[in-house]
């Protein structure tokens, strides 16, 4: 099992004709995501390798059933993309979209909360629930389906990572990047909470990284409600105060948001945190030998 | 990105917000000139991207034109957290009856900007928070709503019980408020704003930080960009969209993705090495993006080896790879170099790389990373 997405997806790709919408809607469908449409203003009625193209979302939706958006759209359009998916019933946006002004996304999730969608993301390289369906741009073939669910404020980080469970032959739920700027739609503390109530998912991996307080946040819901083991590891250790490490939300302001700070917290709510990556799945396999015995 | 003080006061002066008179001044004769035709006393401000200019020596009271020339001149001469003075702000100085602080961030757990008023200004805001945390009152508002008249009075008033100034001061609120969200900024600040004998309310200093996706949409903010602040290499990632950072260290880093790249850097600390740079090379595939990060990073004269950790998503191994035998014909670089590609296109990737001398592939990141550092040294 996993959370979000599974064979029931039906995914429409906002922003197909790109070149990185072109490239990843055919990745997706050839790993075995139900990939009904494509939107495209102005290209309705085309096709990519017989996927159909709409101009709007909502002809996607009464046309092919879809139920889950993914968008490409470049960041000027792209917050915009997000709303048009929610107001065509769409219920899961994934808004891989990296760059998007933080202005354009604050009332952009302050309206989808209120509707009862769910966005993960933007600036994020989505989602993956091995053998089953993937939602974004992960690479499908390090993944291995499994009891670990993974959640990330990172993409690449996030592939080393499951690689390295793969590698040590621990398989995963499903993986999460839930993006790397300052207003994102689904944080760390939500996805903890599918993955406590998935059937499925023994333990958790979470990855976070300078900036913020979501990890802080994540900790204290861990150490007041959790019954599952989680793994942590935070990323910006030696990243100089005041700078933006790339992620639009990974900067250590006024000397808060620091990596120590959140290895603490973390620590303190009982998550072992992995000092390197390849010390995540060494972790990974002790808490489920303890889950099981 | 962040403007200088005179930058933004210009901006606040747009949207109706009183800021003193005043003009910037890049040499000593002509803060002279500005001071003679302001009269009286004026106050000569270094024009820097940092905190504490006041404790650096960056600002000085000057009593008549020659007494500005000389401040000035001193403070031209100044390097203020490594940064060169190369403007001056000159401008009347005021009597001061009260300083208050007003200050607009974004609340990344609530998702909103959030404004923060105190009655305590003139001194750094944690400071306040620190140390009098009553004294600091904290609203959210939404940017397409606004500040709504009843709660800019609210705030006001809770820091100002004279209703003559703080009417005033709700009025600069909401206009502060308008500012934040027309100039996509993700900081404006206050500090102090000054209430003068004579009962008017005054910016009396000004902080403004853009966000830098938006820039895109603001070209009349982008040209305020200071040359000044920015080295060659800083500017040549950002015409290509890198991110880049300069560090201390001798073990140049090409990543892609910021959190690969923190970790990359992270591992590179914990195996005994020091990290030259972060380098994130970013989502999509251009290989003239990994040509530039070449270049920057062999720009560095301490670096000795580096280091290519990509683990392919978005990015192609494919299109790095061709960037990567590019960026060496270019640059003739003669750096060790240890790759690491996994992931989308991975096989293409290698397939390029088979047989271009100087490399040295790795499997795993510990690997790459333990390889580069024996190639480039320990710290």
């Amino acid at each position: 099992m996993s959370i979000l997405i599974d064979r029931s997806t039906r995914l429409v790709v906002q922003g197909i004709t790109g070149r990185d919408g072109s490239f990843h809607a055919r990745a997706m469908k050839e790993y075995g995501t139900q990939v009904v449409a494509g939107v495209t203003p102005g290209k309705g009625g085309q096709n990519l390798d017989g996927i159909p193209i709409f101009d709007r979302v909502s002809d996607a939706v009464r046309e092919t059933g879809a139920n889950t958006s993914v968008i490409y759209v470049p960041p000027p359009f792209a917050a915009d993309a997000i709303l048009e998916a929610a107001h065509a019933s769409i219920r899961l946006v994934v808004a891989i979209t990296e760059g998007i002004p933080v202005m354009d996304v604050v009332p952009v999730m302050k309206e989808v909360q209120a509707m009862g969608v769910r966005v993960i993301g933007p600036n994020c390289p989505g989602l993956i629930s091995p053998g089953l369906s993937k939602v974004g741009i992960l690479p499908g073939e390090i993944h291995l389906p499994g009891p670990v669910g993974v959640v990330s404020r990172s993409g690449t980080l996030t592939y080393e990572m499951v690689y390295q469970l793969t590698r040590s032959g621990i398989g995963q739920s499903t993986c999460i990047g839930i993006g790397g700027d300052p207003v994102i739609g689904t944080r760390f503390l939500d996805v903890l909470q599918l993955f406590e109530a998935d059937p499925d998912t023994k333990a958790v991996v979470m990855i976070g990284e300078i900036g913020g307080t979501a990890e802080e946040e994540a900790a204290r819901y861990v150490k007041e409600s959790m019954t599952k083991p989680v793994v942590g590891f935070i990323a910006g250790r030696t990243a100089p105060p005041g700078k933006r490490m790339g992620h639009a939300g990974a900067i250590i302001s006024s000397g808060r948001g620091t990596a120590e700070e959140k290895i603490a917290a973390l620590e303190a709510a009982g998550i072992p945190v992995a000092r390197i990556p390849s010390e995540v799945g060494p972790l990974v396999q002790r808490a489920l030998d303890r889950g099981r015995g | 990105m962040n403007i200088h003080e005179y930058q933004a006061k210009e901006l606040f002066l747009a949207h109706g917000i009183p800021v003193p008179p005043g003009r910037v001044a890049s040499t000593a004769d002509e803060a002279h000139a500005i001071a003679r035709e302001l009269g009286g006393t004026v106050v000569v401000k270094a024009q820097v991207h940092s905190g504490g200019r006041g404790k650096a020596g960056g600002v000085k009271l000057a009593a008549n034109p020659q007494e500005a020339r000389a401040k000035a001149e001193a403070i031209l001469k100044l390097q203020i957290q490594g940064l060169p003075v190369r403007k001056v702000l000159v401008a009347p100085a005021l009597d001061i009856a009260h300083e208050y602080y007003l200050g607009i961030v974004l609340d990344r757990a609530e998702g909103l900007p959030l404004i923060m008023v105190s009655r305590e200004g003139g001194i750094e805001i944690e400071e306040v928070a620190r140390e009098k945390p009553e004294a600091l009152f904290r609203h959210h508002f939404h940017p397409v709503i606004g500040l709504r008249e009843f709660e800019a009075r609210e705030l006001a008033t809770s820091i100002e019980p004279d209703q003559k100034v703080a009417r005033q001061i709700a009025a600069i609120l909401r206009k502060l408020c308008r500012a934040y969200v027309a100039l996509d900024a993700t900081l404006v600040e206050i500090n102090p704003l000054v209430l003068t004998p004579g009962g008017d309310v005054v910016a009396l200093d000004a902080k403004v930080n853009l966000d830098d996706n938006a820039l895109f949409r603001h070209p009349e903010l982008e040209a305020m960009r200071d040359p000044d602040t920015e080295t060659d290499q800083d500017r040549q990632a950002r015409e290509l969209g890198l991110s880049f950072i300069k560090l201390e260290g001798t073990i140049g880093c090409v990543v892609n993705g910021a959190g690969l790249a923190m970790a990359t850097m992270d591992l590179v600390k914990h195996f005994g090495g020091e990290p030259a740079n972060f380098l994130d090379i970013g989502g999509s595939s251009d290989p003239r993006k990994v040509v530039t990060a070449i270049r920057i990073i062999t720009q560095d004269p301490q670096v000795r080896a580096i280091l290519f950790n990509i683990f392919g998503g978005i990015t192609r191994c494919d299109d790095v790879a061709r960037g990567l035998v590019q960026g060496i014909q270019e640059t003739k670089v003669e750096l060790p170099i240890v790759i690491r590609l996994v992931g989308t296109n991975e096989k293409e990737g290698r397939e390029i790389l088979r047989g271009v001398p100087g490399l040295t592939a790795a499997e795993t990141m510990d690997e790459a990373v333990q390889k580069v550092i024996e190639l480039g040294g320990a710290a």
